[in-house]
């Protein structure tokens, strides 16, 4: 982590870039719930074939941030561009037909469908539907074992699993995950996290937002914190102890 | 008894037909579609008008193709675009009051087309041919409903089950955004099932036309019937729907059969009561399915509380003003703004029960009925006395009622009361002397010397009358028991961790509404001086009931200034009318389309004219201070062409970090990247 005032690095991201664009790339983005503005220009890039972890404390703007993302939110001002392409406005259902994968905050399933039917909503990105139960049951043999069942009745961790599951058979360029660990136990989000790391090393870009950070941090190549609205540091996870501990507990550094 | 089976097969055919369509609307766009029986007998009209001889004589299948491919579906397609898009995130309560706007407004858009002066007549498929089997004789109309009704069931079952649009539409019912982010559009889905669902109606109405009469309330009203045979499936499994379609069919033909040799005590079951008992029975005995709690909403909307300054102000001036009223318009006019008063306290009912404690009911006139009965036996002579009689029968009515509907929340609660007001209009009203005339007669009150006698005194009593009520239900919003209803309505799981007693509480709220919707009637019944059935029916008659729930919802179901609006609207919008006949189309088409203007502004109209007179005064005060975007930039935002929909061109995978990226996030944090060239609001 270097300091603000750097002068070696580039001066304007979107115009300095030179080869293929990354991932997702929010420019200066402001957002609002009515009158209150909650985010107040945030920055924040995911390279190709990286995992970034958004890091901060309750209310830090994390996940308003990722609704800007996914096209569920509108932005009052800034930009996003997906894999170099500008996507401001753009609806959520095409964004995910383009490839970009989001599992929402508490368990991404539909709770009334059974788990087959939850996989068969997969295949609107192109994947057929056979294809996606054949790669959802190779992943996750658990979830074979239940195709009939009703997802609601499924425990927090299979429903996850689900989620991820549904997300992953459909050849995501980018994946974007909510709060992977709400709700479950250590034990269980240890697992899923090691899901994660190997959807990564298969080349899939991932934006994870988390409010605990030391689960993610082993897994992310960057680590970007919040707070308050505003991108408060990012780096690599290792340099970004003091900032963290500042974030979440208020100490200065 | 063969003769009995196949009768009661081919009705539950029918019913099975409808609400099949009823449960695709609703497990396909999260809306119960109280339309359902007005697309079934517009459809029928239209049928009509292309088909018959004495209209347009089109040949028998192309009239079918251009009613239930063309005009049923496009019907779906425009409701869906119109009124229920913006729905997905309103309360229960105006998801469910804004469809039943729309069959008011198709009754009454077929009324004026089809005028129900002029008799109509749909002959059946193949008329007059039958086929013999077991000793009796089968219609092949008859026939053509049972293969029809199988059909439609396996299609629809396929559809639903097997087939990946079907599962996209439940999807998209159970979460409309994650259905979004995985690339499902949830608009064109929607509009999908509107269209799917209206067209199972058309079909339904074609099929029941020929067998009942060509009339608007008739038709809408048999496939209500529909909802009792829904109900056993729960709105969800098909199978269910029609086991239930079978049963009501042949529970009415028993009935009807043995109607002579029924039991006295047993006379209140009748062919006609027959849907509204098994709706409520149904209703009460199967268990609510759980998991379609699964996708329920928050009711996010407010309850205003107005300062005891406006409170007062508001009053006086109404009493004011109603006692100058007969100074000021004619006697039409003013016998419409005693009407309207009246049917305010009716609406007021609805205030406490609904807009405080969140429990839908469809029931308030119906309650009214009983309020104006009771006067009507012992305050005919305008006796006050008559009026405790009225409190006392009302609350414990309406506590009975609620007793067995206790567990049911949201949209069974609302048809449970629904029946409830069905099974009063049907059999309690018809029975009470005079009623069935309406020439129950009613006298005005009279305290000691003092009378109402008089219009003026009268009209008077009704306003002061309102606000004393308005008052009181004011003054409990303020006080313990709104807020413990208020509790209720937020989190009825917190308030019984915090020991509220819930079955009390939803007892004593539901008597309190009885007893106000009683005096309402009690009152409505003294200011006509003669009163019947037609008066406190749902959609039969002048003034029909069932818009009187929606016009309270308008005007805003949690205030009572809005239920006072509600009252006066219904009253008066026909009025307007009679006064510029040219409008009088529009205006019986009115009180529905009054629904469309819930969709953009939720909390009714009164909240929203206050929040916006508020919204101003706080600008005006903050004129010195930054503003949070400008006006014409917002404009100019708007106005900018729509982003195009994305060319399908896939996130590429893999690939390393450009060193510049890296650079980027490692280095240049918190620093403005500066304006972003694709921003046109940057130009």
């Amino acid at each position: 982590m270097t300091a603000l005032a750097d002068e070696t690095a580039p001066a304007s991201a979107p115009e300095a870039h030179e080869g293929p664009a990354p991932l997702l790339q929010l420019t200066g983005i402001r957002a609002a719930y009515g009158r209150i503005e909650v985010l107040h220009g945030i920055d924040l890039l995911v390279p190709r074939g990286e995992v970034v972890a958004l890091l901060g404390p309750n209310g830090a703007g994390k996940t308003t941030t990722l609704l800007v993302a996914t096209g569920q939110h509108p932005a009052s001002a800034g930009c996003v561009h997906l894999a170099g392409r500008h996507v401001n406005g753009a609806r959520p259902d095409d964004l995910a037909r383009l490839g970009l994968c989001t599992i929402p905050e508490g368990r991404g399933v539909f709770r009334n469908l059974t788990v087959r039917e939850n996989l068969v909503m997969a295949s609107y990105r192109g994947v057929p539907v056979d294809d996606v139960i054949q790669r959802a049951g190779e992943r996750f043999p658990r979830l074979k074992e239940r195709l009939g069942q009703v997802a609601g009745t499924l425990s927090g961790g299979e429903q996850q699993m689900l989620a991820m599951a549904r997300g992953l058979a459909t050849d995501p360029g980018l994946l974007i995950i909510d709060e992977l660990s709400m709700g479950l136990a250590p034990l269980i989000v240890a697992e899923l996290y090691e899901i994660v790391a190997g959807i990564a090393s298969e080349g899939v870009s991932i934006l994870v937002v988390e409010q605990f950070a030391r689960t993610v941090l082993g897994v992310a190549d960057r680590a970007v914190i919040m707070q308050h609205g505003r991108v408060l540091a990012a780096g690599a996870p290792a340099d970004l102890e003091a900032e963290l501990s500042a974030a979440y507990l208020g100490a200065s550094t | 008894m063969n003769q009995i089976l196949i009768f009661g097969l081919a009705s539950a055919a029918v019913y099975a037909v409808a609400a099949s369509g009823l449960v695709v609307t609703y497990t396909t766009s999260g809306i119960f579609n109280f339309a359902h029986g007005a697309v079934a007998m517009i459809s029928a009209f239209v049928y009509w008008q292309l088909s018959s001889p004495d209209a347009w004589d089109l040949p028998v299948p192309i009239a079918l193709v251009l009613t239930l491919f063309v005009f049923a579906p496009g019907l779906g397609l425009l409701i869906d675009r119109v009124l229920m898009r913006r729905l997905h995130d309103a309360a229960p309560i105006t998801r469910l009051v804004v469809p039943i706007g729309l069959l008011v407004a198709l009754i009454q858009i077929a009324s004026v087309i089809w005028s129900p002066d002029d008799p109509r007549q749909l002959s059946p498929f193949f008329d007059g041919k039958t086929v013999r089997f077991g000793g009796v004789n089968i219609q092949y109309h008859q026939l053509i409903i049972l293969a029809v009704a199988v059909v439609v069931a396996i299609t629809l079952r396929i559809l639903l089950y097997r087939t990946r649009t079907g599962v996209a539409m439940r999807a998209v019912v159970d979460s409309r955004d994650l259905a979004a982010l995985n690339g499902v559009s949830p608009d064109r889905v929607g509009a999908l099932a509107w269209a799917l669902g209206c067209s199972l109606a058309g079909l339904a109405g074609v099929l029941i036309a020929p067998i009942l009469a060509l009339d608007q309330t008739q038709l809408t009203l048999l496939v209500i019937n529909a909802y009792a045979a829904a109900m056993v499936g729960r709105l969800r499994s098909l199978p269910l729907t029609a086991l239930g379609a079978l049963i009501l069919g042949i529970a009415r033909q028993a009935v009807d059969y043995n109607s002579a040799h029924m039991p006295e005590w047993l006379n209140w079951v009748t062919v006609d009561t027959v849907p509204a008992i098994m709706l409520f029975v149904v209703l009460v005995v199967v268990p609510q399915d759980k998991a379609a709690l699964f996708g329920q909403r928050k009711d996010r909307s407010r309850v205003p509380n107005p300062s005891w300054r406006a409170v007062a102000g508001a009053g006086l001036a109404l009493i004011a003003v109603t006692y100058f009223m007969q100074d000021l318009v004619g006697n039409k006019t003013l016998n419409t703004v005693g009407y309207g008063l009246a049917l305010g306290i009716v609406a007021l009912s609805l205030v406490p029960l609904t807009g405080y404690a969140g429990q839908i009911s469809l029931a308030p006139l119906a309650f009214a009925g009983i309020g104006a009965a009771v006067m009507h036996r012992w305050g005919s002579d305008g006796n006050p006395l008559a009026l405790v009689a009225v409190v006392v029968i009302c609350a414990a009515v309406g506590a009975l009622v609620a007793l067995p509907a206790l567990r049911l929340k949201g949209l069974y609660l609302a048809l449970a009361t629904f029946a409830f007001a069905l099974f009063c209009e049907q059999t309690v009203f018809p029975r009470q002397q005079g009623f069935s005339q309406g020439t129950a007669k009613i006298g005005r009150l009279h305290i000691g010397g003092f009378t109402t006698n008089s219009d003026r005194a009268n009209l008077v009593l009704l306003a002061v009358s309102f606000v004393v009520l308005g008052v009181i239900v004011t003054a409990l919003r303020r006080g313990p028991f709104g807020r413990r209803l208020q509790a209720m309505k937020d989190s009825p799981a917190a308030c019984a961790t915090l020991g509220l007693d819930l079955t009390a509480l939803k007892l004593q709220v539901f008597a309190l509404s009885a007893a106000i919707a009683g005096l309402g009637g009690a009152l409505y019944g003294g200011w006509r001086q003669q009163v019947g059935v037609e008066q406190f029916s749902m959609l039969k008659g002048a003034l029909p009931g069932l818009p009187l729930v929606l016009l309270a919802v308008v005007g805003g179901i949690a205030a009572v200034a809005g239920a006072l609006l509600g009252g006066l609207l219904l009253a008066v919008v026909p009025l307007v009318g009679d006064y510029h006949p040219e409008l009088r189309d529009l205006m019986t088409v009115l009180p529905g389309l009054a629904g469309i203007s819930l969709a953009s502004n939720p909390d009714g109209a009164i909240a929203q004219t206050v929040s916006e007179v508020q919204a101003n005064i706080a600008r005006f005060r903050r004129r010195g201070e930054p503003k949070d975007e400008s006006i014409g930039r917002r404009v100019l935002t708007m106005l900018l062409p729509p982003v195009p929909r994305l060319v399908p061109e896939r996130i590429p995978r893999g690939g390393s970090p450009s060193a510049a990226d890296v650079a980027v996030i490692d280095g240049e944090l918190g620093l403005d990247w500066g304006r972003c060239r694709d921003d046109p609001r940057n130009a």
